[in-house]
C-alpha cells in the first residue's frame, strides 16, 4: 500500500541553549495516519511535535538544523506562520481554555482568520462541538463561561476549538494526561473517527493510549529516533532491546 | 515561660503592632477629620456646601460653596486621564508583549524615574514651558488653565498606570497565549482578545490607581491650574481644584473659624472620593469572571 507522504523531517536536529534535544530525525508521516510517539521524559516527543507547527520559534534559544516539509512545503522557509498554524491544529496536555464563553472559546480562531456571519459561527459551534462529543452536554450554556467546565469537557472544547479553524493536521501534546478515563476515552474515540478527514501526530506518555488509537508508533529516547514501525509491530515484536525495555515497563 | 517562647511571644506580639498601627493611623485620622470639618455644618448646610456656586471664604457674609472646586477637580482629573490612560496601557503593552529584553530594561527604569520626580518639579517645568505654550498656540488670555494642569498631571498618572498595567499583562499566564498562536492567531490579534481580556480587571485597577494620584495631586495643579474659584465650562479656563485650595489657604486661616472647618469639610469629600476610586479598584480587582 503507497501511502501519500503528509509530512516528512529530514535530518532534523535541534538544539536549546547548545543543549541538543532532537538528533538526526528522519520521519515521514502518512495522510490521515495517526502517528503515536511514545518515550520517557525529555526524550524530545514534545519538541519534535512543536516543531510541526513552529511552536518552538516562540522560544529565543531555540536552534534548528534541518528541513520540515508540510505537502512537499519547506515550513522553516520564509512562510505565513500564522496559515502554518491555521493548518496545524493542537491540542496542549492541560486544557487551555480561555477565560471567554463556550462560544466565543470556539469562535475566536474562525473570527481570527476573517468569519464574521453570526450563523456561520453558530454552525461552527455545533458542528466542531458534536465532533468533539460535548454539544449534547453543553448546548443549553454556550453563553456560560467555559472555564466552568470539567477538566475533561474542557480538554473536549479545545479540541473542538482546534477543528474549528478548518485544519489538515492535528497535533495532540499528551492529550489526556490530566483526564479520567471516561473523558479519555471519548477523546480517544473521536480520534480514531478523524481519521477520515485528518493526519493527526500523537504524543503520549501513556503507551497503552499509542497501542489503542495509533496507525503507526514511534519511540523516542534521549532525542534519538529509535524505531518507527506498525503499532503491532512495535508493541509484539520490537526490533530494537531498549524500544522492547520501555514498552514491557523496564524503565521510563 | 522559658527564653525561647517568651521571644516568640514578644516577636508576634511586635508585629501584630505593626499591623494594626497603619489602620489605627487611617482611624485616627478619619476621626480627626471628621471632628473638624462636621463642625462647618452648624453654620453652613450641607447643600450649599456642595452645590454652593461661590467659594468666598473671606467675604462678609462668607460663602462656603466648592462646586466650582469639585468641578475643576473633575476636570483636571478627566483631562489627565484622558491623556494618561491610552498612552500608559499602550506602553505597558509593549513593555509586557513586544519589547526586546533589553528595551524592556531601559523602558522600566525610565518610568521609575518618570515616577521619582518631584511634583513640584513637574510644576515647575509645566509653568515654564506648557503654559506659554498653550496661551500662544490656542491664543487664550493665560495659560494657567485646567487643560496645562491635566497634561502635566498626565505625566504623574502615567508611572502608576504603567507599571501595575504591566504587572496584570504579565500575570496572564503564557499558555491563553500559546491556546491562541496555536490557533493561528497572529501576535496582535493575541494581545488584544486573549491577554488585553485576560488582564481587564488588572487594568481596571491600574487606572483607578492612576484616577487617585491624579486627584489627591496639589502642588503641581497649584502651579499649573491658574486656581480661579468659578465655575468651569471648558478645559481650557483656570479652575481651582480641591487639594490646592486647602494647600493655598489653610496656612491663612484663624483654628475654629468657619473657614478653618471648611476646608476640613472638603478634606472629608476627598478622603470620600479616594476611599470610591480605592473601592473600585478593589473590586475589580477581586471581579471574578462571571
Amino acid at each position: 500500500m503507497v501511502e501519500r507522504i503528509k509530512i516528512k523531517t529530514a535530518d532534523l536536529n535541534v538544539w536549546f541553549n547548545v543543549i541538543p534535544s532532537l538528533k538526526n530525525i528522519d520521519i515521514e508521516i502518512h495522510e490521515r495516519e495517526i502517528l503515536g510517539i511514545i518515550g520517557p521524559a525529555n526524550s524530545g516527543k514534545s519538541t519534535f511535535l512543536r516543531c510541526l507547527n513552529r511552536f518552538n520559534d516562540l522560544y529565543q534559544s531555540f536552534k534548528m538544523q534541518g528541513k520540515i516539509f508540510i505537502d512537499e512545503m519547506d515550513i522553516y522557509a520564509n512562510i505565513d506562520v500564522w496559515g502554518l498554524r491555521k493548518k496545524v491544529g493542537m491540542v496542549f496536555a492541560l486544557p487551555v481554555v480561555l477565560p471567554l464563553s463556550i462560544f466565543e472559546n470556539i469562535a475566536y480562531g474562525p473570527r481570527r482568520h476573517g468569519i464574521k456571519n453570526k450563523n456561520r459561527l453558530a454552525d461552527i459551534v455545533e458542528n466542531t462541538l458534536k465532533a468533539a462529543y460535548l454539544w449534547d452536554e453543553v448546548k443549553d450554556r454556550l453563553d456560560s463561561s467555559a472555564m466552568k467546565l470539567s477538566g475533561g469537557q474542557q480538554q473536549r472544547l479545545c479540541l473542538a476549538r482546534t477543528l474549528a479553524v478548518e485544519p489538515d493536521i492535528i497535533l495532540y501534546d499528551e492529550p489526556c494526561s490530566g483526564l479520567d478515563p471516561i473523558s479519555t476515552a471519548k477523546i480517544e474515540e473521536a480520534m480514531v473517527r478523524f481519521k477520515e478527514k485528518y493526519t493527526q501526530v500523537l504524543v503520549t506518555n501513556n503507551t497503552k493510549q499509542a497501542a489503542r488509537v495509533s496507525d503507526r508508533t514511534a519511540f523516542f529516547l534521549m532525542g534519538e529516533l529509535i524505531e518507527l514501525d506498525r503499532t503491532e509491530k512495535i508493541f509484539t515484536n520490537p526490533i530494537d532491546q531498549r524500544t522492547d525495555d520501555y514498552i514491557s515497563g523496564r524503565f521510563g | 515561660m522559658n527564653l525561647k517562647t517568651f521571644k516568640e511571644f514578644l516577636i508576634e506580639k511586635l508585629i501584630f503592632l505593626s499591623g494594626v498601627t497603619s489602620i489605627m493611623l487611617v482611624i485616627l485620622i478619619f476621626i480627626f477629620l471628621t471632628k473638624e470639618g462636621l463642625s462647618l455644618f452648624k453654620a453652613v448646610s450641607l447643600k450649599d456646601f456642595l452645590l454652593g456656586h461661590y467659594w468666598y471664604p473671606i467675604s462678609e457674609p462668607s460663602q462656603f460653596g466648592i462646586l466650582p472646586l469639585i468641578l475643576g477637580s473633575l476636570f483636571v482629573t478627566m483631562g489627565a486621564t484622558i491623556i494618561s490612560v491610552p498612552i500608559g496601557v499602550a506602553s505597558a503593552v509593549y513593555i509586557a508583549e513586544i519589547a526586546p529584553p533589553r528595551m524592556k530594561e531601559v523602558l522600566k527604569s525610565g518610568i521609575e524615574i518618570l515616577a521619582a520626580i518631584p511634583s513640584v518639579v513637574i510644576g515647575f517645568i509645566g509653568m515654564t514651558t506648557l503654559v506659554p505654550f498653550v496661551k500662544n498656540a490656542l491664543n487664550l488670555p493665560t495659560g494657567l488653565t485646567a487643560f496645562s494642569g491635566s497634561v502635566m498631571l498626565a505625566f504623574m498618572a502615567m508611572p502608576t498606570v504603567v507599571s501595575i498595567a504591566e504587572d496584570a499583562l504579565n500575570a496572564v499566564p503564557k499558555k491563553y497565549k500559546e491556546a491562541a498562536f496555536a490557533l493561528g492567531a497572529t501576535h496582535w490579534q493575541t494581545i488584544w482578545r486573549v491577554v488585553l481580556r485576560a488582564a481587564s480587571s488588572g487594568i481596571v485597577a491600574a487606572i483607578m490607581l492612576g484616577i487617585g494620584r491624579v486627584i489627591g495631586e496639589t502642588m503641581a495643579v497649584m502651579m499649573i491650574t491658574g486656581n480661579a474659584a468659578r465655575i468651569p465650562t471648558s478645559l481650557f479656563q483656570p479652575v481651582r481644584t480641591l487639594t490646592a485650595t486647602i494647600a493655598a489657604e489653610m496656612g491663612e486661616t484663624v483654628q475654629g473659624s468657619d473657614h478653618y472647618h471648611a476646608l476640613f469639610a472638603i478634606g472629608i469629600v476627598l478622603f470620600v472620593i479616594t476611599f470610591i476610586i480605592n473601592l473600585i479598584a478593589d473590586f475589580a480587582v477581586h471581579r471574578k469572571l462571571k
